[in-house]
């Protein structure tokens, strides 16, 4: 595969690394003089040094035959420009944006990049995921099935505590796939299982119906 | 006319000042406080610090209300993000914007933006003036 990333910051790096290490060809395309410098110290010679968001040079980087295009910049409009023209101008098929600030998600998606990764909600939920008082934590997010897979603690007081899985209030088309427990085994739940205040439940839900899950599961209304 | 300008360059604060003259309500948006000097002492619209690639800080720019957005940083990328926020999200019924690279141009215009180059304008404008 022919992938183009915009933007060799530690992201683009490791991530051009990683691809290049399983046989794919890669360009990066990166502003700052001294980190082509660098690159190319590095990794050889796959990069091209400028402004990934100019159409004479993603024409000179051959966006055209490119399979894949990542935008990585610690600019949010640089990665918005970049994925719009790959993808509208020269037809990329997979468009892939890093988005900086959490607001810029659902401008990206209105604007024709389906596929964009919110670097401050992951790290933001990776923390949430040690920190034992949070009711609700996004695990993955499956866009194009319009579902989210989240991680829900049965908190003292939950609503849910004391329940069977098939009395639980969730909203239509979530599935509870996984029952983790204290000190047991991962269970696949029964219908009938009962769920116990300290349980963690790994659940698919529909995307946006976080809240309705949150207090129907796990924090007293 | 309630227009909203984003970038208090010369083109921005000139632009302003021209609406402003002609009794139209400006708003000005910039990140730079210190660019606000370039406006007149007699400018009678609004100056506002902020980012207007920001969708909150265009919301308080009561930007719902705007009859025309003008994207005038120097940045092609900010201008192009802030005229598309305006346009789809806003639905401000024209948005300009000015980009640099000539290429590019085009480009915005097929996604519906009214782009203006002044790489290409302003060459053409020379090429024009030698060959009177």
């Amino acid at each position: 595969m022919y992938v183009i990333i915009v933007g060799a910051g530690e992201v683009g790096r490791y991530l051009g690394k990683e691809l290049l290490n399983s046989g794919n060809e890669v360009l990066m395309i990166e502003r700052d003089h001294s980190i082509c410098e660098e690159l190319g110290e590095e990794l050889g010679s796959v990069f091209l040094c400028g402004d990934g968001c100019e159409v004479a040079l993603l024409t000179k980087a051959g966006v055209a035959r490119a399979d894949m295009f990542i935008a990585v910049t610690d600019q949010d409009d640089d990665n918005l420009a970049a994925c719009q023209i790959a993808k509208q101008k020269f037809h990329v098929p997979e468009v892939i944006a890093k988005v900086n600030s959490p607001k810029n998600e659902h401008i990206f998606a209105k604007l024709g990049i389906d596929h964009t990764v919110d670097r401050v909600s992951l790290v933001l939920e990776h923390i949430k995921l040690q920190i034992p008082m949070f009711p609700l934590i996004h695990l993955l997010s499956l866009k194009d099935r319009g579902l989210e897979l989240v991680l829900v603690r049965i908190l003292e007081h939950s609503p849910a505590a004391g329940k069977a899985v098939k009395d639980l209030s969730l909203p239509d088309g979530s599935v509870v796939s996984l029952i983790l427990r204290m000190g047991q085994e991962c269970v696949v739940p029964a219908t009938d299982a009962m769920l116990e205040v300290g349980d963690q439940l790994v659940c698919s839900i529909p995307s946006g119906s976080e809240e309705i899950v949150r207090t129907g599961l796990s924090v007293p209304a | 006319m309630n227009v909203t300008i984003m970038g208090c360059g010369r083109v921005g604060a000139e632009l302003a000042h021209l609406l402003d003259a002609e009794g139209h309500k400006v708003t000005i948006i910039d990140t730079d406080a210190t660019s606000f000097d370039k406006l007149p002492p007699d400018f009678g619209g609004v100056a506002l610090l902020g980012r207007a690639t920001d969708e909150e800080e265009l919301e308080k720019a009561n930007i719902r209300q705007c009859d025309a957005f003008v994207a005038v940083t120097r940045e092609d990328d900010k201008n192009a993000m802030a005229a598309q926020i305006a346009k789809e999200i806003f639905e401000v019924p024209r948005v300009i914007c000015r980009v640099y690279d000539p290429l590019r141009e085009e480009f915005y215009e097929s996604l519906g933006l009214e782009a203006i180059s002044p790489t290409g304008l302003f060459a053409r404008l020379i090429k024009e003036r030698l060959e009177k």
